[in-house]
């Protein structure tokens, strides 16, 4: 019997075989099925990786434009970041989220969004009396550099996401296949042998009640033999039949009495 | 996870003064009615304890930031943190300063990429 490994603690019948075969099926398609998911998702992932990486160090020189551009700036007009942070009143430069769906996944995708309504007349006024040509190179550089700060967050946030999923689908193969799988297997083999050894039995009782019937209509055949005999040995004579008897009656009786004297003494 | 991203629609900065300018410039600043600013600027004279206090703020509590901004040299001052943080939203990204160039060796995302191709 399959004692070993874990099995499911079902009682052997063949409905239960059928339906934990069934399961097993099913076990196996999902396994399937997932084991194909990751690896699309473990496809993108490695796209995204690789776009990252080439993302981050392009930032890096992006951002230091941006900087010599403000430096230009602070050249031109003098300090104006008391200005720009006091003139904060609400954004107009914000990111919208759309979403990409990745096998079931769903990946969101950061969009940027520029409402131009104040986006100018918000800082109209900085550098006014000077440097005002320098602000407005500076402002577009800044955006340029946004727009790819925020392309490299989504694919960051992307990149985070895909990496739970993908490490929860992994869980998930792993568990199907090194758990659930094999209890299904030990069960079913479980199951069988249950039966088998069923079988066994049955096949031996049906031998033995056979063979009982067998003896028992040996022994009935037997005594109807008999009976024609003596029905024979009447029909052939009166004389005959009648010493018989006597005979017969003698020598019953001293069985009987034989028998009761032993009986007696025990 | 998707409705969380739905309503999330500003950039939040923690950074120091010259970057906050720039990036204000381009449009990102935001003040709500309740008067608060979803930047912060951080100089040498301000204590990590309140560079933590602003990040936890800006990542935990408020609901309308989808990304936000560090400089790495911040991020560097209170590195535990960000390396502990995984969440999806707000998206944390480290960004360059200008008298700290971009050391991608440090990034908490690109370690994790590093690590993940074995390199």
């Amino acid at each position: 019997m399959s004692g070993k490994g874990q099995r499911e603690a079902i009682f052997p019948t063949r409905m239960a075989l059928g339906n934990t075969k069934t399961r097993l099926k099913g076990a196996q398609t999902g396994h399937s099925l997932l084991k194909r998911k990751a690896d699309a998702l473990t496809k993108r992932f490695r796209i995204i990786t690789a776009k990252i990486d080439e993302a981050k160090r392009k930032m890096g020189r992006i951002m230091q434009l941006a900087s010599f551009s403000l430096a230009e700036v602070q050249y031109a007009t003098g300090d104006i970041s008391y200005i720009v942070q006091e003139s904060v009143k609400s954004a107009t430069f914000r990111v919208r989220a759309k979403q990409e769906n990745v096998s079931g996944v769903f990946l969101p995708a950061f969009e940027p969004v520029v409402t131009e309504k104040g986006g100018s007349a918000e800082f109209s006024l900085t550098g006014l009396s000077r440097g005002g040509q320098q602000v407005a190179k500076a402002r577009e550089t800044y955006t340029k550099a946004l727009q790819t700060l925020v392309e490299l967050a989504s694919l960051q946030t992307a990149f985070v996401i895909l990496d739970e999923v993908i490490r929860m689908t992994n869980r998930r193969v792993n568990a199907i296949e090194h758990v659930i799988i094999p209890r299904l297997e030990n069960t079913i083999a479980y199951i069988i042998s249950e039966l088998d050894e069923m079988d066994r039995e049955e096949f031996f009782r049906l031998k033995k009640v056979q063979a009982k019937k067998k003896a028992k209509s040996e022994a009935a055949d037997l005594e109807r033999k008999a009976k024609q005999e003596e029905e024979d040995r009447k029909a052939q004579g009166g004389d005959s039949e009648a010493t018989a008897l006597q005979g017969g009656e003698g020598k019953s009786g001293d069985i009987l009495s034989g028998g009761k004297d032993e009986d007696v003494i025990f | 996870m998707s409705q969380q991203a739905a309503d999330r629609s500003l950039v939040a900065l923690i950074a120091d003064e010259d970057s906050t300018t720039g990036l204000l410039l381009a449009g990102i600043g935001n003040v709500d009615e309740k008067g608060e600013k979803n930047f912060k600027i951080v100089d040498n004279k301000t204590p990590v304890s309140e560079i933590e206090e602003t990040f936890n703020h800006f990542t935990n509590e408020r609901k309308d930031i989808a990304i936000l901004l560090i400089n790495q040299h911040i991020a560097e001052k209170i590195r535990p943190i960000v390396d502990r943080y995984t969440q999806a939203f707000p998206a944390l990204l480290e960004i360059p300063s200008k008298d700290h160039p971009y050391d991608p060796a440090k990034d908490s995302v690109l370690k994790r990429v590093q690590k993940l191709f074995g390199e």
